[in-house]
């Protein structure tokens, strides 16, 4: 018999490394490389340490960019996952009205990203669009073009509608795997609605919310799509994010050097506040009063 | 075939689930595991099998190491406490699954399943899916599959667990009768003493990872190496009265004591931990030797045809199984009575130091059919 | 605390039931004495949890009515039912700690903290979880989280009845034994009328102090273990209670005897007259326990061939034929069972006889 078979399992794992080291190693290498060089051309290129870095961080306007993106992430987060949360216990927990929940909750999930824009840049224009013209109806001037404040409302809206079923899906399947026994006894105990909640859904449905938060807030982090749909940034720099920043520093302004300082810093502030965020949801419930 | 572990230990992160087990069964032989939830049955089987690969040491296959062969390449079949069917196969292509990744013939194939469907007696339900199948009946398929494979190591983790109480007494009955013959090492877990002495064979006695003791099934039963073991390997759990010995008397407490002889004879002076089961003790006197110690009734259980009535005194607590049904008042005194010569002595540190004489001891004697 | 009786009830899942078998309860009478310890007893899909659930209003009843002392409740919800229920598995707050898990229904009944506290502690040392009551109830053992859910129902003073569905399912057998002497104790101290749904005879047999035994629906017997064990009034009882169930045997009259391939033997006096009057499907019924084994030919032995002898260490089990029939002994263990040929004695006043299944009395 042979003694180790075991080691047929590394050729099959071999395709992975391959996909990850070209899809993540390699590109994540050739931004430490360009992040540290200045860049005026192919094969004209000096070394310049960490100037990239001290550079970007004391921009102005990446830190504009990096308190927006904050805001934004922060408002997705408490907006989405209370909502997503609520919508999941509203819905029936058998019979037809399930399928048909959960089919018209996973339509804005089956829509491309750049469709989502296009469509509420029509659904809000003040002129044709029914959102926009509704509200501008009711008195209240509405214009993405032109208002910053309803350019996010607008960017808020959308991520929103696109997003929050995911989050109802995950808080769904979590509430659908708790068992019968445990309602039946909150019952028998008098508990309140809001007790049962408190004390059984909640905490029975921690493992899925953990994913939904992380998922929502690198996900948010990283919005470019639908700003850039509505108003490329604007108005003014009012919806320019990290991403969109970066965009326009790369490709607008063919600063590499800077532009991958920018994307090491922005991988690194992702990293870091995603495990925070883990760390954070693992100790509830678990740690010691 | 044999199997041998060899000083297997399994660690997963912290936790040792296996603490270097050293164990040889032979072939065509019944071994039950028996051991508390989470004593690692589960644990030991899967390295058995070669599901999960040791920490340390080597499992041997007649004499060959086979650590870290996959489960495929042995010749196992598992049995699991949860009723695990194709959910859309009837019963006989669920018992003929296995023959089919064999390749053999159709007829091969007919032969064998009816022949496993017979033992398991579900003949009739050949046709039947999974789940128009009682908890019994699925668990006897499940069974049926794993003895159609007939292969040369049959693992069964607390099979009957999950099953109705009557039917887990027939299931029992029936299943001792299934691993004769055939070459087969059939390994059973259970925490139930009953179900390891009714399967017989040898035991092993499983307590936090290590083997506590091995031998066959009466004698570990009636020779318990240590106070776990025999707490583990009775039901109800063995009376353990703290005693000394001492000018050429057994004491319990300050009052009750009797005059060494017997098996207990030779023990030397010094503490010990008597222990007796409950079977042993009686309300009424059975014998002239038998010692009287006062208690007070804690509580008394009906059984049918048993009492069990918990007793305690001087802090000791003790269940007596008295034949018949009796009412007791509940912190009434009653005069518990003990034949010396049905102690265990076990030392200091729970080791047993002597055990009641018992003649030989027929087992399982098959008058053939 | 609370006598509860069952009226005239019924339970089908069916929403239009059409015929008997649609229904997972049979119409059914019954009355649940102030402060019994029950046992609800039968197979997986009798009805008992229906009949259960039922009673603490976790389902409504298809047809009749449910009254605690008097007052019609079959409309109340369980937590205006003054029921408490532990489940097969434990179900326990993950988040609180042992002392909010059991001050959690004094709580949710606006009873104020001095008094909760005081219940709690209580409760607490009866259970024996003092040591425990400052600890995450998520990090303990099976056994100990059972025995919160049995607290939640003991905190309550005003509580009427505590239901047990198969509560020791995930218990080790070693603590199975403390935890039914401790139900014992809590029965003996607080005298609240308890319900234990098991299809485990031991189980029911030790705790109970009446076993209601249910089959398809139906109860077929309600009597005291003893009751059960030595008179079962039909032949589902007599097979399913008892460790192996009662020796059953399609027979014959013959005056004051039986018949059983050929082989007389004698009932008690009047026995035989009175299966005779009832007519039907006769079978003899005697449990292994009664039966004598002998080695050697005694007076009314009837000669049988041994099968098997297993040594269960407490006892022996011994399967015998008698002609084409198989009955099994239960014989002492230190009693030498050799040689394939025995005698066995029925005693007379252990035999019973079955018309159609029932018991001739």
């Amino acid at each position: 018999m042979e003694k180790t078979p075991n080691n047929k399992a590394w050729l099959l794992v071999i395709p992975v490394f391959v996909i990850v080291a070209f899809s993540a190693i390699i590109p994540l290498m050739t931004v430490v490389n360009y992040s540290v060089q200045d860049i005026f051309g192919p094969g004209e290129r000096y070394f310049v340490g960490v100037e990239w870095f001290k550079e970007t961080l004391s921009d102005r306007r990446l830190h504009d960019a990096l308190w927006r993106q904050f805001l934004f992430s922060g408002l997705v987060l408490l907006i989405e996952i209370p909502l997503g949360v609520m919508i999941a216990l509203a819905m029936p927990k058998r019979g037809w009205g399930v399928s048909v929940s959960l089919v018209l909750l996973a339509l804005p999930l089956l829509i491309p990203w750049n469709v989502i824009g296009t469509i509420w840049i029509i659904f809000t224009r003040p002129d044709i669009g029914l959102f926009g013209v509704a509200i501008n109806g009711l008195g209240i001037d509405f214009d993405h073009t032109a208002s910053p404040l309803d350019a996010w409302v607008t960017v808020m809206l959308m991520e929103v509608w696109h997003w929050t079923p995911l989050v109802v899906l995950l808080a769904y399947a979590g509430l659908q795997a708790i068992p019968e026994a445990y309602f039946q006894a909150a019952r028998i105990d008098g508990a309140s609605a809001w007790a049962t909640f408190r004390y059984i859904q909640l905490p029975k449905m921690r493992g899925v919310l953990t994913i939904a938060v992380l998922l929502r807030f690198m996900d948010s982090f990283l919005i470019y799509a639908e700003p850039f749909v509505l108003t490329g940034g604007g108005p003014g720099n009012s919806t320019t994010f990290l991403s969109i920043h970066l965009v326009k520093l790369a490709v607008g302004q063919f600063d590499l050097g800077p532009a991958a300082a920018f994307s090491i810093i922005y991988f690194l502030i992702v990293l870091l506040f995603s495990w925070m965020f883990y760390q954070a949801l693992q100790r509830v419930g678990t740690g010691e009063k | 075939m044999s199997l041998v572990l060899e000083q297997v230990t399994k660690r997963v992160g912290h936790d040792v689930h296996i603490a270097d087990v050293s164990l040889e069964l032979s072939e065509d032989s019944l071994n039950v595991l028996i051991g508390p939830t989470l004593s690692g049955k589960t644990s030991l089987m899967r390295l058995m099998a070669g599901l999960d690969r040791p920490t340390a040491g080597k499992v041997l296959v007649d004499g060959i190491d086979v650590t870290g062969v996959s489960v495929r390449k042995r010749d196992v079949a598992m049995v699991y406490q949860q009723f695990i069917n194709y959910p859309s196969f009837t019963v006989y292509n669920n018992i003929a699954s296995p023959l089919r990744f064999e390749r053999l013939g159709k007829k091969e194939i007919d032969r064998k399943v009816r022949e496993a469907a017979e033992m398991m007696r579900i003949e009739p339900l050949l046709d039947r899916l999974p789940s128009e199948l009682s908890g019994g009946q699925q668990q006897r398929t499940a069974i049926a599959r794993a003895l159609v494979k007939e292969t040369k190591l049959l693992i069964l983790d607390e099979p009957l667990v999950n099953l109705d109480y009557k039917l887990r007494e027939e299931l029992r009955s029936e299943m001792h009768q299934l691993f004769q013959g055939g070459g087969t090492i059939v390994v059973y877990a259970t925490t139930e003493p009953l179900e390891a002495l009714m399967l017989g064979g040898s035991t092993v006695v499983l307590d936090e990872g290590r083997v506590l003791q091995s031998g066959g099934t009466l004698q570990v039963y009636h020779r318990p190496a240590s106070v776990r073991c025999a707490e583990i390997f009775s039901d109800p759990p063995i009376n353990v009265i703290p005693g000394r010995v001492e000018g050429g008397n057994v004491r319990f407490g300050r009052e009750m004591g009797f005059p060494v002889n017997g098996h207990l004879a030779a023990l030397p002076p010094g503490r010990y931990q008597f222990g007796v089961r409950a079977s042993h003790l009686s309300i009424g006197r059975r014998t002239e030797k038998d010692i009287r110690m006062p208690f007070t009734v804690e509580l008394a259980e009906v059984s049918g045809s048993e009492t069990f009535i918990h007793a305690h005194h001087d802090g000791v607590t003790c269940v007596v199984q008295e034949e018949g049904v009796h009412s007791f008042a509940l912190g009434a005194p009653v005069d518990v009575f003990l034949n010396p010569s049905q102690l265990f002595a076990f030392d200091a540190a729970g080791a047993l130091v002597a055990a009641p004489e018992r003649d030989g001891g027929s087992r399982d004697q098959d008058r053939g059919s | 605390m609370a006598q509860i009786d069952l009226k005239d009830l019924a339970h089908s899942y069916a929403s239009r039931p059409q015929s008997d078998a649609d229904y997972a309860l049979k119409r059914l009478d019954m009355i649940w004495q102030d402060s019994g310890a029950y046992a609800l007893l039968g197979p997986s899909g009798c009805g008992k949890t229906t009949m259960l659930n039922i009673i603490s209003g976790l389902l409504r009843p298809s047809q009749g009515r449910v009254v605690f002392d008097g007052r019609d409740v079959t409309d109340l919800s369980p937590q205006d039912r003054n029921i408490a229920q532990v489940f097969q598995f434990p179900v326990i707050y993950d988040t609180m700690t042992v002392f909010d898990n059991l001050a959690f229904p004094l709580r949710n009944r606006g009873v104020n903290e001095g008094e909760a506290r005081k219940r709690v502690e209580e409760v607490a040392e009866m259970l024996e979880l003092s040591d425990d009551l400052r600890r995450r109830a998520a990090g303990l053992t099976a056994d100990a989280k059972q025995k919160i859910s049995l607290g939640r129902g003991l905190v309550r003073s005003d509580v009427a009845a505590i239901l047990f569905d198969e509560p020791l399912t995930v218990i080790n057998p070693h603590m199975k034994w403390l935890l039914r002497r401790k139900l014992k104790q809590v029965h003996e101290q607080f005298q609240i009328t308890l319900i234990y749904v098991t299809h485990d005879q031991n189980e029911a047999l030790t705790f109970a102090e009446q076993v209601v035994v249910m089959h398809e629906g139906q109860v077929v017997q309600t009597g005291t273990p003893q009751e059960l064990f030595e008179k079962p009034a039909h032949t589902f009882v007599a097979y399913f209670i008892g460790s192996p169930g009662m020796n059953l045997l399609p027979c014959r009259l013959d005056g004051g005897a039986v018949v059983i391939d050929g082989e007389h033997i004698a009932l008690a006096d009047g026995l035989g007259a009175r299966a005779e009057r009832a007519g039907g499907e006769l079978q003899l019924g005697i449990r292994p326990e009664f039966l004598k084994l002998h080695a050697t030919q005694v007076e009314q032995g009837i000669p049988v061939r041994v099968k098997l002898v297993e040594d269960l260490g407490n006892y022996k089990m011994v399967t015998v034929r008698l002609g084409e029939r198989t009955l099994q002994a239960k014989v002492p263990e230190d009693e030498e069972v050799g040689g394939e040929q025995a005698w066995l004695v029925f005693p007379p006043e252990w035999l019973r006889l079955y018309v159609d299944g029932h018991l001739v009395e």
